[in-house]
């Protein structure tokens, strides 16, 4: 015990390498975890960019065998895609996970809740399959409505859970504060609790609304394609996905470098979708 | 003497969990009536029962309260709270909304939208709450980011902002500094005035500084209840005479 220190023993230098070993672990853990990432980052870009122009937005699709063209029609047809499931998914995701936060502390509440659990994990293919039996059927062609709505659909769990979990980290006080001032409980939830949780809620609109952008498989059954022009929700419509599906398998060179371009427009798509949503729902107020 | 709430044989469960027992007070109107005693003896399922809150934790009640002489088991909740409102332990601003909207939001929600109407009373309220001189330049600054001392008061000034004739405290000054503590007292004086309060506290010497009536409860019953003065002076139940001295508690 010279001046008052203790003397580093052997147990001390075994637990300094056992931590530096598990930190090392996890960083290399991390590091894998973002490799790829990367690679899907690379090689969209690096292959995508060649055929990315002014024309791959504004111009149609060229027949086969001519070089150039764009896919103006699928971006459109993604986003209306998108806006339809949306005009479905986020009311109805929104509404169910409000319904369960502040709701659900009974038997159908436990029951939805596994309800939305199970339908997350369906595979998103049997849904459109089902909104083929349901929409397309009946209507007699694919449609806009039917893609639309399989993938509205599809965003339901993702929004419900997203918003049920959002509104739980509200703390009680709140709520307690707002009836206490005399407010009916649906105002309070509507004006003080879902006004509190609105970031995380739009996080989870986005992550609904990213995933159904990316969907391809049900869209095959109910939006089908579509190689012109079309904005009509009763007619079939075009889709980025279904493009890269379509262009990525053909044997023209042409085509499948279009493929890439169109993926890396679909990342941009979703990118922009998110800063617009950091945009809308940054708070007024620093946070201390 | 004039009563503005008058409790007959209050009994409270939660579940089956009886925590009150047989809590009879009259309590008078403009005075400040301090509820004191060690902690979980039902003081503040007590204040709960007055404008109902405890059935928003779950709670039960048998017995009477009558508010103006009108059953309030009766009324609907809502209306209630408007007429007996609460500040919290905690202090609990609203903080998506700024100062100003904090103060709005009880009179908008309860259907005033006029905002010729809104802004004096936000005003006045913020007056009463001895804050307006402290946040004029900052009313849109958010009303989470200002001091804790602060927050209390604008809780106060909420609640004040639905005009209410009975306010509830629940250790409003137990989560704040010395200062803060002080402001917030002499803010209570100020309010008897106007209003009937009722407040929950730990500290015996704020029970001693701010109320008229002080109501000392042990392990759910109701031991004492006399002008504050006696309770802290010459107490009648040798159970008040203990905890007033510290011996308990």
């Amino acid at each position: 015990m010279e001046n008052g220190m203790m003397k580093p023993d052997f147990f001390f230098y075994r637990k300094k390498i056992t931590s530096f070993i598990m930190m090392s672990l996890t960083f290399i853990a991390a590091l894998a975890a973002i490799i790829p990432l990367v690679l899907i980052f690379y090689y969209t870009i690096s292959k995508g960019i060649t055929y990315l122009n002014l024309d791959f937005f504004v111009a149609m699709p060229k027949p086969v065998g001519e070089s150039g063209g764009g896919m103006a029609n699928a971006i459109v047809g993604t986003l209306i895609l998108i806006g339809i499931g949306g005009a479905i998914g986020i009311p109805v995701g929104i509404m169910t996970g409000t319904y369960l936060s502040e709701f659900g502390k009974n038997k159908f509440g436990y029951v939805v809740r596994f309800l939305t659990d199970v339908l997350s994990g369906i595979p998103s293919i049997v849904v459109g399959v089902v909104a083929y039996t349901m929409i397309v059927v009946p209507m007699k062609h694919f449609s806009a409505l039917a893609g639309g709505i399989a993938l509205g659909i599809l965003m339901i769990p993702t929004i419900t859970r997203t918003t049920e979990e959002m509104i739980k980290l509200v703390p009680q006080t709140l709520r307690e504060a707002g009836l206490a001032l005399g407010i009916p409980k649906w105002k309070t939830t509507l004006s003080i609790v879902l006004k509190s949780a609105w970031k995380g809620i739009a996080t989870g609109v986005l992550l609904g609304l990213s995933r159904a952008a990316g969907e391809t498989a049900p869209l095959l059954f109910t939006a089908l394609g579509n190689r012109f022009w079309s904005t009509s929700i009763g007619q079939p419509i075009a889709s980025l996905t279904v493009y890269i599906y379509d262009y990525a398998k053909s044997p023209f060179e042409d085509w499948n470098q279009q493929a890439w371009t169109a993926a890396l427009v679909l990342i941009l798509l979703i990118s922009l979708l998110s800063l617009l949503f950091r945009v809308i729902t940054r708070s007024k107020y620093k946070t201390n | 003497m004039e009563i503005k709430i008058s409790v007959k044989n209050l009994d409270a469960f939660y579940g089956k969990n009886k925590v009150l027992h047989n809590i009879s007070i009259d309590i008078p109107k403009n005075k400040v009536l301090a509820i004191i005693g060690p902690s979980g003896c039902g003081k503040s399922t007590f204040i709960r029962c007055l404008n109902r809150m405890h059935e928003v934790v779950g709670g039960t009640i048998k017995g009477e309260i009558l508010l103006d002489g009108e059953d309030l088991t009766k009324t609907d909740p809502v209306l209630l709270r408007k007429r007996v409102g609460m500040v919290f332990q905690k202090p609990n601003p609203f903080p998506s909304m700024s100062i100003f909207d904090n103060v709005a939001t009880g009179l908008r929600l309860n259907g005033v939208r006029n905002k010729k109407q809104i802004t004096p009373i936000v005003e006045k309220c913020l007056k009463q709450s001895a804050l307006w001189d402290e946040v004029k330049d900052q009313l849109n600054k958010s009303g989470a980011n200002i001091s804790g001392g602060q927050q209390q008061r604008l809780c106060i000034a909420r609640t004040l902002a639905v005009d209410p004739e009975v306010i509830l405290m629940d250790e409003p000054a137990s989560a704040l500094d010395p200062i803060s503590t002080t402001k917030i007292e002499d803010l209570i004086f100020q309010l008897k005035k106007d209003y009937t309060i009722v407040i929950v506290t730990h500290n015996m010497q704020q029970a001693a500084r701010v109320s008229d009536y002080t109501a000392f409860f042990y392990m759910g019953k109701l031991i004492e209840l006399d002008e504050t003065n006696k309770i802290f002076t010459s107490p009648s139940n040798k159970q008040t005479e203990d905890y007033v001295r510290g011996r308990f508690g």
